[in-house]
């Protein structure tokens, strides 16, 4: 077990090492920095003492380390459309994106393993299979488009709810929260669905198909052949087994989750790391780039880290010394 | 099993057995499947023969005229008295042609997306799974990575660098081809993974083996006996990812990283609509979300029987 | 005679497909009685697991019994669904599946898997239906019963597994039990134990036994008798011994030449010319007759006849008798 838990470690490490040098070689290849950073005017000498000053003239490899140093510390330079901080501009805009983030995927897990049970157990009646046709148009339906039929039906028709930003925030240390004033919650209803819809529908397709995969097992045959009843058969043993490779690929989707918000910030003109790295595309904002997907990498690996781990929890035969996965 | 049958009497025309094989027996039978691949043939036809079709050039100034902006669908402009079926936007632009204009971008750039993502991922997968060792190691390690990042911020990545490295002037003109290489990239992964796995299941197969002693080489042996037993996972992903990349390219254009005004994709028509969304002018916006959502929604069903026909075990 | 345990009265099984009805299992009756194992045996596709299945009431959509009936204890089971099904299943019938590997949920450990079945069944609480569990594991020979029942199913090799699979059939004390080629997936040397402990269990606890197989060798040694099925039909039924060496039917004959156990003796094993046809590809009238070297024009005209045209013993209208064997 701890092999595992190191190999896996040593992994996470190599994808953000790769990551860190995408992020690096945008730096140094995109554009050229000291254009970015001089202007138009400038002299020769002003480009040699930048060169120097920012290591530029350093081989390669020295120039990742520093890079790399630079970012464990949380340093990414100025950002070329504000001229401010890349590192404050993020924590700044960081407890948006999560907020949104965390109540989008409740909501996708909770609804999403729910009616794939559902679905999978009650495969040929017809609420079954009004759900599953809805969900196609659900994966059909662009997370963008989404969010403009609430915002048609919500904000312009009905007037019920707001159809962009985040209402009045509360700040409790340097984390700005919308969870406590009315506006702040009615503000995240909308953007929250949009946000958590299509994952729910993803999920809830994974589930039902994982859990139908498991009722054609012989283990369920063996105990559909004792008389076990349905509800134990159907909970017991084929939604443990259900689970396994469930969480893989949910806890992917959780963290895709934190991708999309890209969408649906841009759609309700959320002020979040999304709508961020948006803008900084259009501008070509480098810094803010390479940042924000570094930030995103590191959750994505913790997520994936977390996963591996709940591994353990469930599946009895991995905690012996297999390591591979569960199939 | 239905060649065995057919060969026992007089062998029938290809087209016959075609008709009378499984895959077509449960295409008649699936209402959903038929009703799909109808609505999928006329938007693909509408979107080819767009200029045959559309009442109007929307990217011609000369047949523009202003006082036509904002006409609503079915019913004649206040001034001109010109009739719009599905209304004009702001500038006067016929929504339905801008719809079918728009498609053709859409479909394009999903079609030429998912090309180069098939092409890329079969041989990357048929060259790791025949391969193995250092080869395979590499590739898939470069794949697992990727596919910790979902494909659509692996795109706006790659939308992103490329616009970072093409000069300011050719940005606009560059858009659709940087769209297209950024949704191919993101997206074969998936190729590559089924296409090893089954690779890794013929190599071992006597006939791949007989073929090796015989001494055919191993370009020929992947192409002419592997290949064509991979080529049925390979559709069924092709048409999930057409949907996908269609999606995807409407979401970067949607966004503002995608298909420039001058070339609106339905994406960017959306993108454009939206505006109007809130000023009452819904068919702007309307239109084009229903013509993104029928053509996805028909090619998921599609692709969606095509795994069920082709994989009976699902059922 | 008391009531059979089991009685099976000319059971039809139907799939219908694209291509036409399939007819898997066909006008087939037989009995067990308490303490009786029946081998049912025969090639792949000749209906003999599809039978078990129908039994128990585990078809598979869109197959269906569409006529005969199935009595259990002199009781009509055949049409029982749901909740009165589920209280028979392991009560009254267990199954044992071919693959301990897949037969065992890997998730819960076997003791959980037990006493689950115990409690489902038997009015008894947990500390007595652990009792009973362990008693039970006991029983199918896996040492220290009382210190592996928490253990999962992957720490169990496949003999025990296969053992622990048949303590689950038994441990609600059913009075029938089936099968489903129990050893098929074995290793051959636990082959022959496991075909013992089905034996012994079946001896000590008064069980009826249905043995589905096609390994004769597991037949010869555990069956007190015999049902052959060829394409649907049971071609012969009788006692072991009596079927193997004085078989009645042609494709019985043909079989037991073919097997090592059967003809000792013999030089060379015999086979039977061509395979068994296709169900969506019967031939007309007896469907073994294209391979039969007795057949006449009655076999390719008209189905068989029922076993009771010949003693009970063999569907076939010229069965082998004594005087033809000997001139064979």
């Amino acid at each position: 077990m701890l092999a595992y838990i190191i190999r896996r470690v040593a992994q996470s490490i190599l994808v953000l090492f790769v990551v860190g040098l995408v992020a690096f070689s945008m730096f140094r290849f995109v554009g050229d920095p000291i254009d970015n950073m001089l202007g138009q005017e400038r002299t020769q000498s002003d480009v040699e003492r930048l060169r120097t000053e920012l290591g530029l003239d350093q081989p390669f490899p020295v120039q990742y380390y520093r890079f790399l140093e630079q970012a464990v510390q949380g340093n990414f330079g100025l950002s070329y459309r504000q001229g401010r901080p890349v590192s404050e501009i993020l924590l700044e805009r960081l407890p948006a994106t999560l907020e949104l983030a965390t109540v989008s995927g409740i909501l996708a897990l909770v609804g999403g393993i729910g009616l794939g049970i559902f679905t999978a157990i009650r495969r040929r009646g017809t609420a079954a299979n009004v759900i599953m046709t809805l969900s196609l148009v659900g994966v059909s339906l662009p997370t963008f488009l989404i969010g403009i039929l609430l915002i048609y039906v919500f904000s312009v028709e009905l007037g019920w709810l707001p159809s962009f930003g985040r209402g009045e925030v509360t700040w409790i240390g340097g984390w700005s929260t919308g969870f406590l004033t009315e506006s702040g919650l009615k503000a995240l209803i909308l953007p929250a669905i949009t946000l958590g819809l299509y994952q729910m529908t993803l999920i809830m397709r994974l589930v039902r198909t994982e859990m139908l995969e498991v009722l054609r097992m012989d283990y369920v045959r063996f105990a559909r052949a004792r008389g076990i009843k349905e509800r134990a058969i159907n909970f017991r043993h084929a939604l443990k087994n259900t689970l396994v490779p469930v969480i893989t690929i949910t806890g992917l989707q959780l963290g895709s989750i934190i991708a999309f918000a890209i969408i649906t910030e841009t759609v309700f003109q959320w002020p979040g790391v999304g709508l961020l790295f948006i803008n900084a595309i259009q501008f070509v904002d480098i810094p803010v780039m390479a940042a924000y997907l570094m930030l995103i990498s590191v959750m994505f690996v913790g997520i994936n880290l977390i996963v591996d781990m709940l591994y353990f929890a469930i599946d009895p035969r991995l905690r012996v010394d297999r390591t591979a996965g569960g199939h | 099993m239905s060649e065995v049958q057919t060969e026992a009497k007089v062998r029938p025309g290809r087209l016959a057995r075609a008709w009378d094989s499984d895959l077509a027996y449960s295409f008649r039978h699936t209402p959903v499947a038929v009703v799909s691949a109808v609505v999928v043939s006329i938007l693909i036809l509408a979107a080819v023969f767009a200029p045959l079709v559309a009442p109007h050039n929307p990217f011609d100034p000369a047949t523009l005229n202003l006082m036509n902006g904002f006409t609503p669908p079915g019913q004649p402009n206040q001034f001109t008295q010109d009739y719009f079926l599905l209304g004009t936007d702001d500038q006067g632009r016929d929504v339905f042609s801008t719809i079918l204009y728009g498609m053709r971008i859409s479909l394009f750039v999903g079609f030429a997306a998912v090309m180069l993502a098939m092409v890329i991922g079969v041989l990357l997968g048929l060259l790791a799974g025949y391969l193995g060792g250092w080869t395979e190691t590499v590739i898939m390690r470069i794949a697992d990575i990727q596919l910790t990042f979902p494909a659509i911020l692996v795109a706006m990545l790659i939308f992103g660098i490329a616009k970072g490295i093409t000069p300011p002037e050719y940005r606009d003109q560059m858009a659709i081809w940087v769209l297209i290489l950024a949704i191919g990239l993101s997206d074969w992964v998936q190729f590559a993974r089924v296409v090893r796995g089954a690779t890794l299941v013929e190599k071992n197969r006597e006939y791949v083996q007989a073929a090796r002693l015989i001494g055919r080489s191993p370009f020929s042996i992947m192409l002419r006996h592997i290949l064509p037993n991979v080529l049925n996972p390979v559709l069924v992903i092709a048409t999930i990812s057409l949907a996908l990349a269609i999606i995807a390219e409407a979401t970067l254009s949607f966004l503002g990283v995608g298909a420039p005004p001058t070339k609106p994709s339905l994406g960017t028509l959306i993108r454009i609509g939206q505006e109007f969304m809130f000023s009452g002018e819904w068919w702007i916006l309307f239109f084009p979300a229903v013509t993104l959502l029928a053509l996805a929604l028909s090619i998921n069903l599609l692709g969606d029987w095509l795994r069920d026909a082709l994989n009976p075990k699902l059922r | 005679m008391s009531t059979p345990v089991l009685s099976v009265r000319d059971l039809v099984v139907e799939i219908p497909t694209r291509r036409g009805v399939l007819r898997p299992v066909n006008q087939v009756s037989y009995d067990i009685h308490a303490g009786e194992i029946l081998g049912v045996v025969g090639e792949s596709g000749a209906g003999k697991s599809m039978t078990g299945n129908a039994v128990i009431g585990l078809l598979d959509r869109p197959a269906r019994i569409v006529s005969g009936e199935v009595l259990l204890g002199g009781e009509p089971v055949h049409q029982l669904k749901g909740e009165r099904l589920r209280k028979l299943r392991g009560r009254k019938m267990g199954m044992i599946f071919q693959d301990p590997l897949t037969s065992l949920n890997p998730l819960l450990t076997v003791g959980e898997q037990l006493t689950e079945t115990i409690t489902e069944h038997l009015d008894v609480g947990q500390s007595e239906a652990r009792r009973r569990a362990i008693a039970a594991l006991d029983e199918v020979g896996i040492p220290a019963a009382s210190q592996r029942i928490g253990s999962y199913p992957h720490e169990f090799s496949g003999g025990m597994r296969q053992r622990v699979v048949i303590a689950l059939a038994l441990c609600a004390e059913p009075d029938l039990v089936i099968a489903d080629e129990p050893t098929t997936a074995l290793d051959v040397s636990v082959q022959a134990q496991i075909v013992a402990l089905l034996k012994r269990l079946c001896r000590e606890k008064g069980v009826a036994v249905m043995l589905v197989t096609h390994d004769m060798g597991v037949i010869a040694e555990a069956a007190d008798r015999v049902a052959v099925m060829y394409a649907g039909r049971l071609a012969e039924l009788g006692p072991v011994r009596e079927v193997i060496t004085n078989a009645r039917h042609p494709y019985t004959a043909g079989l037991m030449a073919s097997t090592p156990l059967a003809s000792r003796g013999q030089k060379r094993l015999r086979q039977i010319p061509g395979a068994m046809p296709r169900l969506d590809n019967l031939p007309a009238g007896c469907a073994f007759h294209p391979r039969c070297d007795r057949a006449e024009a009655a076999c390719r005209q008209d189905p068989p006849p029922s076993l009771s045209a010949c003693d009970g013993r063999a569907a076939c209208w010229f069965p082998l008798t004594d005087k033809t064997k000997a001139t064979a």
